[in-house]
């Protein structure tokens, strides 16, 4: 159990496990997650391919898939938690108190309704005047940096470029004020000039609003610049959480400190030969007991081929889950 | 492909479907062991008889056994559908894929002459090719040919047009692949599995024209047995007996169920993967 | 060490209105120009990188080398012939010489076909009888690393890693001088980026191939490239050494690229980050003057009027901008682009 106080938090998850049910066997997509995101910061969340961050996702905004199921485990926000909630009480939190934007804008906008259309729609839940309503979604496209917004209202997504759309998403997400916002590789499909210019409008927004926002990318270096605190993940499990600082200054699971080394970004000589990590993610559905990552990991020990490591905190809200930790 | 077929048999509906179809096709190969009596034989003293130990379905106005007749009947159905289906499937393909990937001017043109034959009345279309060949199975099939290459020849087009732009033919271009290696090596084993969803839902419909072209008239001289020539005789003496009307039916509504069922789950089994292995 | 591909003054159009519509609109010109005036060249066992973003005509100008799309104006020289003008014969003797390989790595693999009949495809297709497909197949997956029984699976059974590989196996069939990759790291996991790079910087030094990498993908540059171009809306801002573009890029759309490229180092504050206005203009209202001017953090005097000639600044590197910057001390060895005052941590 994490040690961390959870007054302070928005959102905090303890515990939580989800598997999927396929014609293979059971899936154990997230096992003992423990993630806390204070109130006004913003949390990164880091991984590969496998680590289970869409489950992560669609736990949160419970809309996880039919064949989906929560064996453990406890989502909380603002007081509720989240894994009891019915789809009726999710629906009235889901683009008020909490909201998301995906990386492909046109997960969001609808291709054949306008984005004024659009951004008066979501406001349903308000007892406004159409025009009042007309001019809220006015002043949420230029805080986001639309330039003419007024004009542009009736105006289809196609007519926006990819970088455009992506502000109108963040616009509609942040429009009804959210606590928490989740940002799901929102630059991930841009390219790298518009990327910092999305990351410099999230952190203005952010202060703005002193919303939180949940940032998963596996970008390391937007992760280093935008986030106070970062998590990372492998395989469906937490392997370290503490503030950006300490846990890129100070990688203390073997994985951390090789994803790091093998960002290009940080390689600080040219060289024709690049660091990987060897191997791949075990089968969630046979998972081997013991450590997750002991098969690819360069410090493995016997105690990591039995037990799995538990939830330590190594250092001041520096939390990891390894032996080399437990050991000292 | 055998994976598909033991999926489908695992499917309830595609293991009835798969059933059905194979009763039908049976007895219509193996009809001339099964049949008691000869088709054709009359026997003007058993006339009009309804459904008895000796004659399973009645008989007709010239003495006929119906069971026999519609055994013998659904040889027929079975030449007209497997002829015709695959002979406008093969023509459909080769339009559909030449059209899809093909100059966009070839592909005007042939879009005009697939319209062109959808526009038409079926019904019109054969009475016209009767008026200029005569009434008999040969324009039947002829008919039921001409009407159903546009059918495939669009899905075949589409699917084309659909894959023409993905990064692998390109890739195949670049690696100087010739046109003809790409359609067909590349381009139509990916158009094939919507095909036999479209074939299997398809010929029901093929067997019914044939029964309603016989049925009028145009299609198989008597006294050969069809079930569209059963259905015109039934339809005659109505007043006097429904066995008749009702034996022709029967098979019909089999034949139609078992296809259906079976492209039904066909399409159930090869879509999801057909996203996934696309 | 010999040329083995020259680009000259290269222009690759796409219509946009079709000839009716054109006539209606008064629209003398219905065409949109996707890669305009380029030049360069790429040497025997070099790599040449293209870095552009979404919109400068890299994947075009990639695409024509392939001889995919005609070409406009200008020439493509391999081997002393311009591709661009080469009959059926030659084009196909072109083709067994330059291969590419694909962004998309499961996608850009015929579906049906096992993995040992596309790498060995190629042999069929230019007719080599002599050769045993299941051989060669063995040995092509063995020089991108991987098992042998590969052979049998099917391109949707690979992850992304292994497709990736395919696609070089693939590539290789025909041991060709040059080969364009498109993008060789997208959708690839950090921690296993370095694979395919490594393998094809390890392939570039045993067999001596030359390699035309598209990528935006700047960090993946410094480790794999010889020379370097940026480009933007079709033509050339910026051309050089790598390790030269790295340490003094001089056109403010490179320094804007490599500024916009943080540093997995939260303590680094990129003091001097140049931030673009706006947006990529659109290919059908090209700006006047100097293209980049209207997102130009620089734009002064004559950049809206004037289109600038290509300068030379150093050995063999060459831009296009009225007012090439100087990275005072700012510029690194290290070909990260970061200042040095570091320790102002919150």
């Amino acid at each position: 159990m994490s040690k961390v106080p959870t007054a302070g938090n928005i959102l905090t998850i303890r515990d939580l496990s989800i598997e999927y049910t396929t014609d293979r066997g059971v899936l154990k997509a997230m096992r003992n997650v423990n993630l806390d995101i204070p109130k006004g910061s913003i949390v990164g969340v880091v991984g590969e391919s496998g680590c289970g961050k869409s489950t992560l996702i669609s736990s949160i905004i419970g809309l996880l898939a039919s064949n989906a199921s929560v064996s453990n485990g406890s989502i909380e926000f603002e007081k509720q938690d989240l894994l009891k909630l019915s789809q009726d009480d999710m629906r009235i939190i889901r683009g008020a108190r909490l909201s998301i934007v995906f990386q492909d804008p046109m997960s969001t906008l609808n291709p054949v309704l306008s984005i004024g259309r659009q951004m008066t729609d979501i406001q349903y839940r308000d007892k406004k005047t159409t025009s009042e309503k007309r001019q809220r979604s006015i002043d949420m496209l230029t805080s986001v940096g639309i330039p003419d917004p007024e004009s542009r209202l009736n105006q289809y997504p196609h007519e926006f470029s990819g970088g455009m759309q992506q502000r109108i998403s963040i616009a509609m997400a942040l429009q009804a004020e959210p606590s928490l916002l989740i940002a799901d590789e929102p630059t991930t499909a841009l390219d790298a000039t518009l990327e910092v210019q999305i990351i410099h409008l999230l952190k203005e927004l952010q202060s703005k609003m002193n919303c939180s926002i949940l940032f998963i990318s596996h970008h390391l270096g937007v992760i280093a610049e935008l986030c106070d605190y970062v998590v990372v993940m492998y395989a469906g499990e937490v392997v370290e959480q503490g503030t950006t600082k300490d846990v890129f200054k100070n990688p203390t699971h073997p994985y951390t400190a090789k994803l790091l080394e093998c960002d290009p970004a940080s390689i600080a000589k040219k060289t024709r030969s690049l660091p990987t990590i060897p191997g791949e993610i075990p089968d969630l559905v046979s998972l081997p007991p013991g450590c997750v990552y002991k098969n690819r990991c360069d410090k493995a020990m016997e105690v990591c081929d039995s037990k799995t490591p538990s939830w330590t905190e190594f250092k001041g809200g520096h939390f990891v889950r390894c032996h080399l930790v437990e050991e000292v | 492909m055998k994976e598909v077929i033991k999926r489908v048999a695992a499917d309830p509906l595609g293991l009835m479907g798969l059933c059905l179809v194979t009763f039908m096709v049976l007895s219509a190969i193996l009809a001339s062991l099964i049949a008691p009596y000869n088709p054709i034989a009359l026997n003007i003293m058993d006339r009009l008889q309804g459904p008895s130990w000796s004659h399973l379905l009645g008989t007709d106005q010239l003495g006929r056994d119906l069971f026999s007749r519609v055994l013998y009947g659904g040889q027929v159905a079975l030449k007209v559908a497997l002829v015709s289906t695959g002979v406008s499937i093969t023509i459909g393909t080769v339009l559909g894929m030449i059209a899809g990937f093909g100059p966009r001017w070839f592909d005007g043109i042939i879009m005009l002459f697939f319209d062109t034959i959808r526009s038409f009345p079926t019904v019109m279309f054969a009475l016209a090719t009767v008026a200029l060949v005569g009434p008999s199975l040969s324009t039947v099939i002829i008919v039921i040919i001409v009407t159903q290459i546009p059918t495939y020849g669009r899905v075949v087009r589409t699917q084309t047009l659909t894959i023409k732009s993905s990064e692998f033919i390109k890739a195949e271009i670049v690696m100087g692949a010739s046109t003809f290696r790409i359609l067909f090596v590349h381009i139509l084993p990916n158009v094939v599995g919507p095909l036999l969803i479209l074939a299997s839902m398809d010929i029901p419909t093929v067997i019914a024209l044939e029964a309603g072209l016989s049925f009028l008239g145009m299609g198989v001289k008597p006294p050969t047995p069809s079930w569209g020539s059963i259905l015109n005789d039934g339809y005659t003496l109505i007043r006097n007996t429904p066995w008749p009307i009702i034996a022709g039916s029967i098979p019909l509504v089999l034949v139609t169920l078992g296809f259906t069922f079976l492209g039904e789950s066909l399409r159930d089994q090869l879509d999801p993967k057909l996203r996934k292995s696309l | 060490m010999s040329t083995v591909l020259e680009i000259e003054n290269l222009r690759v159009r796409f219509r946009i209105q079709s000839s009716l519509m054109a006539m209606l609109n008064k629209n003398k010109d219905p065409y949109i120009d996707a890669v305009r005036q380029v030049s360069f060249k790429i040497e025997e066992g070099q790599t040449f990188t293209l870095v552009g973003e979404s919109g400068s005509g890299k994947s075009t100008l990639a695409y024509a080398v392939a001889g995919l799309l005609p070409v406009a104006d200008g020439s493509i020289m391999f081997n002393g012939d311009d591709v661009t003008k080469m009959n059926h014969k030659d084009l196909m003797d072109y083709r067994k010489q330059v291969s590419m390989m694909w962004q998309n790595p499961v996608g850009s693999l015929s579906p049906r076909m096992s993995v040992g009949g596309l790498i060995t495809e190629a042999y069929k297709i230019h007719g080599l009888k002599d050769r045993d497909r299941k051989m060669e197949a063995s040995r092509l997956l063995e020089m991108v690393g991987l098992p042998k029984h590969f052979s049998e699976r099917y391109p949707h059974q690979l992850s992304g890693g292994q497709a990736r590989r395919v696609g070089v196996a693939r590539a290789l069939a025909l041991s060709p001088k040059l080969i364009i990759a498109d993008e060789p790291t997208a959708g690839l996991d950090v921690s296993i980026q370095g694979e395919i790079l490594n393998l094809l910087n390890k392939l570039q030094d045993d067999l001596g191939v030359s390699m035309f990498v598209i990528t935006h993908n700047l960090n993946v540059v410094r480790h794999i490239s010889d020379r370097t171009a940026i480009m933007y809306l079709g033509r050339f801002a910026e051309q050089g050494s790598t390790d030269d573009i790295f340490a003094n890029p001089r056109h403010p759309y490179t320094l804007a690229l490599l500024s916009a490229n943080p540093e997995p180092d939260p303590e680094v504050i990129i003091k001097d980050r140049i931030e673009l206005k706006g947006e990529v203009p659109s290919l059908m209202n090209r700006p006047s003057g100097c293209e980049f001017h209207t997102r130009c953090p620089f734009a002064a005097k004559d950049c809206d009027t004037v289109f600038p000639p290509i300068e030379t600044v150093g050995e063999a590197h060459h831009l296009t901008c009225h007012y090439p910057r100087e990275l005072k001390g700012l510029g690194s060895s290290d070909g990260v682009f970061h200042d040095e005052y570091a320790d102002q941590i919150n």
